[in-house]
C-alpha cells in the first residue's frame, strides 16, 4: 500500500516537472538573455511611442510634454486633459459620427456578405459564376485611383457632407463575401442534406446551420469592418465638410494642423480615446484577430 | 403553394427522400419547396432552383455593391479622363487627350510618381525582411512570448491618424528624438524630420513600416509553423549556424509568403496617403514635395474651387496602370520563382 503510494507519488512530480518546464529547457542561457534583450528592444521601438503618448495625457500643465526638461513618468498624473478634450474639442460628437459609420458598415457587410456567400458557395444555379467575376472585377481596383469618380457618384446622389456617404461605397466588401463563400463551403454536405430531411427550409438553413457554423469567418468579417471603418482617414475627409459631422480620426487630424491652439495633453488624451475601442475589441477576440490577418492571403 | 411546388416523383432526389423510413408525406411535400427540383446536383451540369430569382435576390446587395461602387466607377474614370468635369458639378466638356498630354508635362504629376515608386522600392524589401525577423524572434515558446507577440501587434491597431500624431511629437525639433540627441551630444542642431521634404519622406517610410512590422510578423508567424523543425535540428548538428540556417532554410521555407508580403506591400506603398497628410501637413510637405499618386489625384481632383476631376481621372489611370504593372510583374516572378 505504501510502495504504491510512494510510486505514485513519483510520477506525479515526474510530469510535474515535465508540464512545467525549467529555464534551462528554452535553451542556453547566454542565448536567452540575448533573446529577451532583442525582445525589449523591439518592445520599446513599437509600444514606446504609444505607451509616451498615453503617459503624456496624464500630465498636468505645469509639467513639461517634451523639451529638455520632460521626464517620462507625469509626476503628478491627472486626468484633466481628457476632461478638457471633451470641452475644447466636439470629441463627443466626433464619437458619435464615428460610431454611426462603424455600426452601419458592420451590420451591413455582415447582413449581405454572409448572403452572397451563402449563395456562391452552392453549386445548383446558373449565373454564379457571372456574380463571381463582377466580384472579383470589382477588387482589381485601388480605392486611390477611382475616388474622384466616386466622389462624383455621391455627389450626384446629395450625399457630400453626410455620413451615409461616408458608409455607403463599402457597404459590402467583395473580399468578405470570398471569406463568408470559403466558409459555408467547409459545411459538409451530409449535415444540410439531413437538415433538408427534417424539412428545414433555405432561410432556416442558412440562419441555424450555417450561420453558426461559420462564426469564426463572421467574426473576421466583423473585425475586419469595424477597423477600417473606425481608422479610415482618406474617404472621410474627401466626403465630410463640416465639424458637426466629422468622424474621430478627422476630428484629431484637425487637432494636429492647427495644433498651436490645442495643449498637446489634450490631443494625446484624444488619440488614446480614439485607441481604446479598437483595444478593447483586440483583447477580446484576439485569436481570431490573428486569424484574419492570415486570412489576408485570399485578398490577393 | 405546397402542392405547386412539390416535387417531381420522378427526380432521383425524390425516391431517395421517400425511401427514408417515417418521413411525413407531408414532410416530404415541404422539403419540396425548399429544394430543388429536377436532377441531382453533377447529373448534367447544375440543378437549379425553382424560383430561379432566388439567388439573385441573396446576391443581389453584393453585386450591386461591386458594380456601383467598383466596375462603374472605374469605367467612369476612363471616361472622365477625356473631360474636364469639376469635382463640384456643372457642364463638362470632352477635351479629347488634354489630360494625359498636360500630365505628361506636369512637373507635380512626375514627383508624385517618384515619390510613390520610390517609397515602394524601400519599403518593400525592408518590409519583406524585418517582420520575418521579428517572426523568427518571438517564434519560440518562451515564458511571457504571447503578451510580446500582442504588444508587438498594437501599432496595427491604432489608426495612422494617430499614429502620425504621436511621431509628430516624437520628429518635432523640440521633439523626443531630438532632445535625447541632444542630450547625448551626438547633435548640435535639431534634425528637420518635419520640415525638410526628404526627411518627411523617409520618416513616413520608417512610420509605415512600423505600423505594418506587426502585422506582417502575424501573417509570418503562420508561414514559420510550416517549416519542419527536424530541418533546423538537423543543420545545426551539422554545425550550421544561425545565419545560414536563416538563409539556406527559413528562406526557402517562407518563400511564398515572402512574394505574397512583397506582393501585397509594393501595392500598399502606392497608396499611402494619411503618413504623409500626418507628417507633411495638408500641403504634403513644403510645397508639395511629399505628395504621392493618392494625395496628388486628392489635391488636383477633388478640390472644390480649383479641382478638375477629369485631370485628376487621367492621373487616376496613371496609378491604376502601375498598380497593374506591379501586380503583373509580382504575378511573374512568382511563376518564375516556383518553376
Amino acid at each position: 500500500m505504501t510502495t504504491a503510494t510512494a510510486t505514485s507519488t513519483a510520477t506525479e512530480t515526474a510530469r510535474r516537472r515535465r508540464l512545467l518546464p525549467r529555464w534551462r529547457d528554452y535553451g542556453r542561457p547566454r542565448e536567452l538573455v540575448v533573446r529577451y534583450l532583442l525582445l525589449l528592444f523591439v518592445l520599446g521601438i513599437t509600444v514606446g511611442p504609444l505607451v509616451w503618448q498615453l503617459l503624456a495625457s496624464l500630465k498636468s500643465t505645469g509639467e513639461d510634454v517634451f523639451g529638455a526638461n520632460a521626464s517620462l513618468f507625469p509626476h503628478e498624473p491627472t486626468l484633466r486633459a481628457y476632461r478638457a478634450v471633451f470641452d475644447q474639442v466636439p470629441v463627443a460628437t466626433y464619437i458619435r459620427n464615428s460610431m454611426f459609420v462603424v455600426v452601419l458598415s458592420v451590420g451591413s457587410q455582415l447582413l449581405f456578405s454572409t448572403t452572397a456567400g451563402y449563395m456562391l458557395s452552392k453549386p445548383n444555379w446558373k449565373g454564379r459564376k457571372a456574380v463571381w467575376v463582377v466580384l472579383i472585377a470589382s477588387m482589381m481596383f485601388p480605392f486611390e485611383s477611382i475616388m474622384v469618380s466616386l466622389f462624383l457618384s455621391i455627389r450626384d446622389l446629395g450625399l457630400v457632407d453626410n455620413l451615409v456617404g461616408v458608409w455607403l461605397p463599402g457597404f459590402v466588401g467583395a473580399i468578405n463575401v470570398l471569406l463568408m463563400r470559403a466558409a459555408f463551403m467547409a459545411v459538409p454536405r451530409e449535415i444540410e442534406d439531413s437538415a433538408m430531411l427534417d424539412g428545414a427550409g433555405e432561410w432556416q438553413r442558412f440562419r441555424y446551420l450555417y450561420l453558426p457554423s461559420a462564426w469564426g469567418a463572421i467574426l473576421v468579417v466583423t473585425i475586419n469592418t469595424f477597423i477600417s471603418a473606425w481608422d479610415d482617414f482618406l474617404w472621410p475627409l474627401i466626403v465630410l465638410r463640416s465639424e458637426e459631422h466629422m468622424t474621430l480620426t478627422l476630428g484629431l487630424s484637425r487637432l494636429q494642423s492647427s495644433s498651436f491652439g490645442y495643449d498637446q495633453r489634450v490631443v494625446m488624451a484624444g488619440s488614446v480615446i480614439s485607441v481604446i475601442p479598437v483595444l478593447v475589441l483586440f483583447v477580446i477576440t484576439q485569436r481570431w484577430f490573428y486569424k484574419g490577418v492570415s486570412s489576408g492571403a485570399v485578398k490577393l | 403553394m405546397a402542392t405547386q411546388t412539390a416535387k417531381p416523383a420522378s427526380a432521383p432526389g425524390a425516391e431517395h427522400t421517400a425511401s427514408v423510413p417515417g418521413a411525413a408525406p407531408s414532410r416530404i411535400r415541404r422539403l419540396g419547396r425548399a429544394v430543388l427540383p429536377g436532377p441531382a446536383p453533377g447529373a448534367n451540369g447544375a440543378a437549379l432552383y425553382r424560383r430561379w430569382w432566388l439567388p439573385w435576390l441573396w446576391t443581389a446587395p453584393a453585386i450591386v455593391c461591386a458594380v456601383v461602387f467598383g466596375v462603374f466607377p472605374f469605367l467612369n474614370t476612363l471616361l472622365l479622363s477625356f473631360t474636364d468635369a469639376k469635382p463640384l458639378g456643372g457642364a463638362a466638356s470632352f477635351v479629347g487627350l488634354d489630360n494625359y498630354t498636360r500630365m505628361l508635362d506636369d512637373s507635380d504629376f512626375w514627383l508624385a510618381t517618384r515619390n510613390s515608386i520610390l517609397y515602394a522600392l524601400i519599403v518593400v524589401p525592408l518590409m519583406v525582411l524585418l517582420p520575418l525577423l521579428l517572426a523568427i524572434l518571438v517564434e519560440k515558446n518562451l515564458p511571457g512570448i504571447g503578451f510580446f507577440r500582442s504588444a508587438f501587434y498594437t501599432p496595427v491597431l491604432a489608426s495612422s491618424v494617430v499614429v502620425g500624431l504621436s511621431w509628430q511629437w516624437l520628429l518635432a525639433d523640440d521633439g523626443l528624438i531630438n532632445t535625447w540627441l541632444e542630450k547625448a551630444h551626438l547633435i548640435r542642431d535639431a534634425i528637420p524630420f518635419l520640415s525638410d521634404s526628404w526627411l518627411i519622406l523617409f520618416s513616413a517610410m520608417g512610420l509605415t513600416l512600423w505600423k505594418g512590422l506587426g502585422w506582417y510578423m502575424i501573417f509570418y508567424l503562420a508561414a514559420l509553423g510550416n517549416v519542419p523543425k527536424e530541418l533546423h535540428e538537423a543543420a545545426s548538428m551539422d554545425g550550421a549556424g544561425a545565419v545560414r540556417r536563416f538563409w539556406h532554410i527559413t528562406v526557402p521555407g517562407v518563400r511564398q509568403a515572402m512574394m505574397l508580403v512583397g506582393t501585397l506591400t509594393g501595392i500598399g506603398s502606392l497608396r499611402v496617403f494619411t503618413e504623409l497628410y500626418m507628417l507633411g501637413g495638408p500641403t504634403g510637405g513644403p510645397g508639395g514635395a511629399d505628395r504621392t499618386l493618392p494625395f496628388y489625384i486628392k489635391d488636383v481632383g477633388l478640390d472644390p474651387i480649383t479641382g478638375n476631376a477629369g485631370y485628376g481621372s487621367a492621373v487616376s489611370v496613371a496609378l491604376f496602370l502601375l498598380t497593374l504593372g506591379l501586380t503583373l510583374l509580382a504575378q511573374r516572378l512568382t511563376r518564375e520563382d516556383e518553376s
